[in-house]
Parts: C-alpha cells; structure tokens; sequence
C-alpha cells in the first residue's frame, strides 16, 4: 500500500514539472517581455532594474528556466503584485475554502447523483424514469455558471432567504462558535448545491447505466430464480456491483469539481483558489495566476491519488491486479 | 431493427435535437436577416435601458439599450462556430495522436497515453484560464486553445478502434498485400472509426459550447462588444432582480444548444454501438 502511494507520488513529478515548463513558455512566448508581467508599470526605470537583477531576468534564458523550476520545486512564486504577501500564503488561506466547497458539492453530487440514478434503475422505462432522464440531461447540459445565477436570483432575491453571495454574514464575528459554524455552512448552502446538482445529472446518468447492465448478469437471474423479490435483488445483489464502477467517477469528476468551482467561487464570492485565480487576472497579477495554476495541478494530482486509493479499497479485483 | 440510421431515426427526442441544431445554425447564418435590430446598437439609450420584453423587443433589452434578440443571433454565431472549429482542431489531433500510439505502440503509446491521461484529468478551464491570461483576446485565440484542450478522448476512442481492428483479417490482408502502415491507417482503419468519431465531435461540441460560455463569462472569451452567449449572461448578473431577462435567455439558448448536441451524439452512440442497446431498451 505504502510502496503504491510511493509510486504514485513518483509519477507526480514529470506531470507537475511539465505543469511549470509550459508556464515558463506560455510566459516567454506571451506578447511583450516577461519583465511586464513582475512589475508595477508605474514604477522607476531604476527599481525595475533592480527587480529585473533580483528576478534574474537579465540571465541568459536557459539559466532563467532553472532558476524557475527550482523556484517551482520549492514553492516559491514570487510576491503578488496586488496583494503584496507572498503567492503561496495567500494561496494556502484560500485553499481550504476551495477545499471545503468541493467536499460539499461532491457529498450532494454523488448522494443526489446514485439516489436518482438507483431511482431510475429500478422504475425503467416508466414515465418517472424518463422524466428523471429528460431532467438529468437538461442539468447535464446547464452551464454552472447560469444554474448559479439562476438559483440566486430564486432563493435570494425574489424568495430572499438565502445569502447572494459572500462567506458570512457581516456580523459572523461576534456570533458564538457554534452559530458562527451554521453562518458558514448557511453560506456555503448555495454554492454547493449549485455544483452538486450540476454534477448529480452525469453521475444518475452513469448509475442508472451501470446498473441496468449488472442487471443482465447471470447472477441476477440467480437471483430471481430462487425467488428472490424485486427489491431484495436490487439491494442485495445489484447496488453493491452496479455501484462500484460510480466510484471511478470521483477521479473522472475532479476536473469538472475543480473547473466548476472557479465559476461559482467567482458568482457568490467564496474567496477560494478560482476566486483568487479569476480576481488575479483581471488585476494583472501574473505571479499569483501561475502560483494557482501550479496549486491546481497539485490538487488534482493528489486527488487522482485518492481516487484510485478509494477504488483499490473498494473493488478486490484492482488490488489482486497490482 | 435494422441499421444504425433506422435506429437513431426511432429516437424522437434526437431528431428533434438535430432540427433545432439545424436551425440554429441558419438561424446563426442568417442573423443579418432575421435580426432586427444591429447587435451593437443602442436603441433609444435614455428611455430604453432593461426594457422588459415586448413587442417591439421581444426579449427585452440590455443595459445599453439593445435588443436581446438580435444579440442573441449574432452571439450564436459566436458559440456555435467557435464550438464547431475547435472541435475540428480537436479531431485533427486527437486522430493523429491517437493513429500513433495504436499504429506504433511501445513506448511511443505509453508516453502519449500518459500524455493524455494527464491533461483529461486537468480542469480545462483552469487551463484556459492559466493560458488565456497572458495572451490578447481573440476568436482565434479561443478556438485554439479550446482545440488544444479537448482531443483527448478523440485520442483515447481512435486507440481502442485500432487496438481492436488491428488483428481483423482485412487489416492483415492489406498489410500482407504490402500496403504501408500510413495507407493501412488512413485506408483501412480511420473509414472503420468513422461512428466514434462522429460520437465524440458531437459530444465534443457540446463541451467546447459551455467552455467557451464559461471563459466567455469571466470576460477572457470574445471581446466586446461583439455578443457571445455567455458574455451576455455575465452582463445581466448584476441586474437580475431588475432586468431578468438579460441573463435568463442566454443562458436558455447555451442550455438549448448544449443539450440539442447531447441528445443528438447520445442517440447516434446508442444507434451505432448494438452493445450499449440492450441497456438502454432494458
């Protein structure tokens, strides 16, 4: 198990250091010199020199790209130009709160996503079964951002009970612990719920398919003969094998938690990582946008590592394998 | 049932899909006709700001006074081709790639399945983020990047199909025939991954649509003023209680669009894999 994680963490190197070569290129070869993107254009002639000297920026390029991936290697992005605070401060502060929504959004996604799916499963082809897959698809389809926007403009503006935006109420300070914690998660509510139904479409469509082929196996049909009711062979016998290949959807739902939360960080101003990012780059602030590219593919990194460790506990057949 | 077009002719919900992609990509063509006002055209900018739908507009209009409608028609034109061409780029490479690692195989097909592993496994909108930043906001721009970003499960599918076509009796003829391994790819087994491939680029542009949608919102798409769905959402996000309808019909027709070309690739996949029918039929 250790040895496996090992491994895997191995693997991560080449994918991380690809990450921070094509940022070295994707800066150099980016219209205008590099200088522009460290410096505050306002500044004299003679600090910009200076900062150039301390950014090695006068180096010859090949000494440049070492310096930057051993600057990669040690986590180390440079100031933000904005914040003036170190990048990799004020990108761990905000990386709990991305951490936080995502965790939220998937418990909804995947809890909303196997209920219905199991729903549709066992009432197929009826009318509820299609109605759930006419539904499903159209969230399916339904750009995050706008499914975000829409649920505020019905729960917190025309039916003003919940927050539009934010991730407190502005009195959150003087609440006790215990109230302060049901602020938070009162905030949170919204966001959450817009990714989770957001990703719940695909993953019912999934289940739904996943299990409705168990339920051609032979087993099944075991099942059945020796007398077995509906229900007891869906619970029994279906569930638990038509659910483990929903597992592997976790790893392939990451991109899509992480992409999404960007968008609906952005929309109710949760100050995670995609707020920080999109916020830096309509400031400018180049050292921060490639300090949270570079977090960004160390969480999905890590996270592909959780996905497959979840997935060799769940089904026996992967750890023999390997 | 017969052949794979008598299938997806059977599904209503697809065919009715592919009348409203048809239509809207003439509508998108003939916006110049159908608009009826000019997409960048304030009408009437003192008394006509976040008019609600009417007659005279009837999806109301912006805070610049212009019409909804027509700059949803231009927009389309926006969505749909930039969806259209980056897909075009994405099966170009992804064919290629995938031509490679399963014609080749060896080291070749672990590095770019590594390759490919890594990238779908990388948010893509974080990635066009990270790279649009840096670079002056174009058309072309967005397309490029959207085609870069999204070959991969071309890649993947065109692999498989000639993993298994590989060892077919006609493949070997035509290699036994002296047929090189280029004119065996481009011959024998890229006419054979036509259904995939169609599968995946219908898919595909679904996708491109949203992302693009998506960047388009944060305001690293299009530039304006030119209309593009999802810059016209992100314009109506602060007046949604005054002016609903700024943000409401835009989002409605990504949503049309998107879920037209789900509809469409999902009933051409279950047409063309007899596999996946029994599933679906129960």
């Amino acid at each position: 198990m250790i040895r496996f994680i090992l491994k895997r963490l191995l693997h991560a190197v080449p994918i991380l250091l690809g990450v921070s070569i094509l940022l070295f290129f994707v800066m150099h070869l980016a219209p205008g010199d590099p200088s522009y993107y460290y410096f505050n254009p306002d500044s004299s002639p003679e600090t910009q020199a200076r900062m150039a000297e301390n950014l090695g920026l006068d180096q010859p390029l090949s000494v440049q790209f070492f310096r930057w991936i051993s600057a990669f290697a040690r986590f180390d992005f440079q100031y933000s130009l904005i914040h003036h605070r170190p990048v990799t401060g004020l990108i761990l502060e905000a990386l709990p709160r991305t951490l936080i929504l995502s965790s939220a959004a998937l418990l909804l996604m995947f809890g909303g996503g196997i209920l219905l799916g199991v729903f549709s499963a066992a009432r197929r082809n009826t009318l509820a079964d299609h109605v759930v897959s006419v539904v499903s698809l159209f969230f399916y389809s339904m750009p995050t951002f706008w499914l975000a926007l829409m649920l505020v403009l019905l729960f917190a503006l025309l039916l003003p009970i919940m927050p539009a935006s934010g991730m407190s109420s502005p009195n959150a300070d003087l609440l006790p612990p215990l109230q302060r914690l049901l602020d938070r998660l009162w905030h949170l509510l919204l966001p959450a719920l817009t990714l989770g139904l957001s990703g719940a479409a695909g993953i019912a469509r999934y289940a739904r398919g996943s299990l409705l082929e168990v339920a051609g196996q032979d087993y099944i049909r075991t099942a059945r003969a020796k007398g077995l009711s509906e229900r007891q062979v869906l619970f029994k016998h279906s569930l638990r094998n038509g659910l483990i290949p929903v597992i592997t959807l976790f790893g392939l739902s990451l991109p899509f938690l992480f992409g999404g939360s960007v968008l609906v960080e952005w929309i109710f101003a949760w100050h995670g990582m995609g707020w920080l990012m999109v916020s830096a780059i309509g400031q400018r602030d180049y050292p921060l946008v490639i300090g949270c590219t570079f977090f960004y593919s160390l969480m999905v990194v890590l996270g592909n590592l959780v996905a497959d460790l979840l997935y060799r506990a769940a089904d026996p057949r992967i750890r023999r394998q390997s | 049932m017969n052949g794979p077009f008598a299938r997806f002719r059977q599904n209503r919900l697809a065919l009715a899909g592919l009348a409203l992609i048809i239509i809207m990509y003439l509508g998108a063509l003939m916006a110049p006709l159908l608009a009826p006002y000019a997409p960048d055209e304030s009408i009437d900018l003192i008394n006509n700001r976040n008019s609600a739908p009417s007659g005279t507009h009837i999806l109301g209009t912006d805070r610049y006074a212009r019409d909804i409608f027509s700059r949803l028609l231009y927009g389309a034109r926006i969505s749909l081709t930039v969806g259209l061409a980056a897909v075009g780029l994405s099966l170009v490479i992804g064919t290629l790639v995938g031509l490679l690692a399963g014609q080749l195989g060896g080291w070749v097909d672990t590095v770019l399945m590594r390759l490919v592993d890594l990238l779908i496994s990388f948010p893509r909108l974080v990635l066009l983020l990270a790279v649009a930043a840096f670079f002056h906001r174009s058309i072309l721009l967005i397309m490029v990047l959207l085609g870069l970003t999204g070959w991969m499960t071309t890649a993947r599918v065109i692999r498989g199909e000639i993993l298994a076509l590989r060892e077919r009796e006609f493949i070997l003829a035509a290699g036994a025939l002296g047929a090189s391994p280029v004119r065996v790819a481009f011959r024998h087994l890229l006419p054979n991954c036509l259904a995939p491939l169609v599968v995946t680029a219908t898919l595909g542009l679904g996708q491109a649509i949203l992302v693009e949608a998506g960047l388009s919102f944060l305001g690293l798409g299009v530039p304006p003023p030119t209309a593009s769905w999802g810059a016209m959402v992100n314009e109506g996000r602060h007046l949604l209680l005054e002016a609903p309808w700024i943000t409401t019909f835009p989002g409605l027709a990504i949503v049309f669009a998107v879920l037209c070309f789900n509809l469409v690739g999902d009933a051409l996949r279950d047409a063309f894999d007899p596999r996946l029918e029994g599933v679906k039929e129960g």
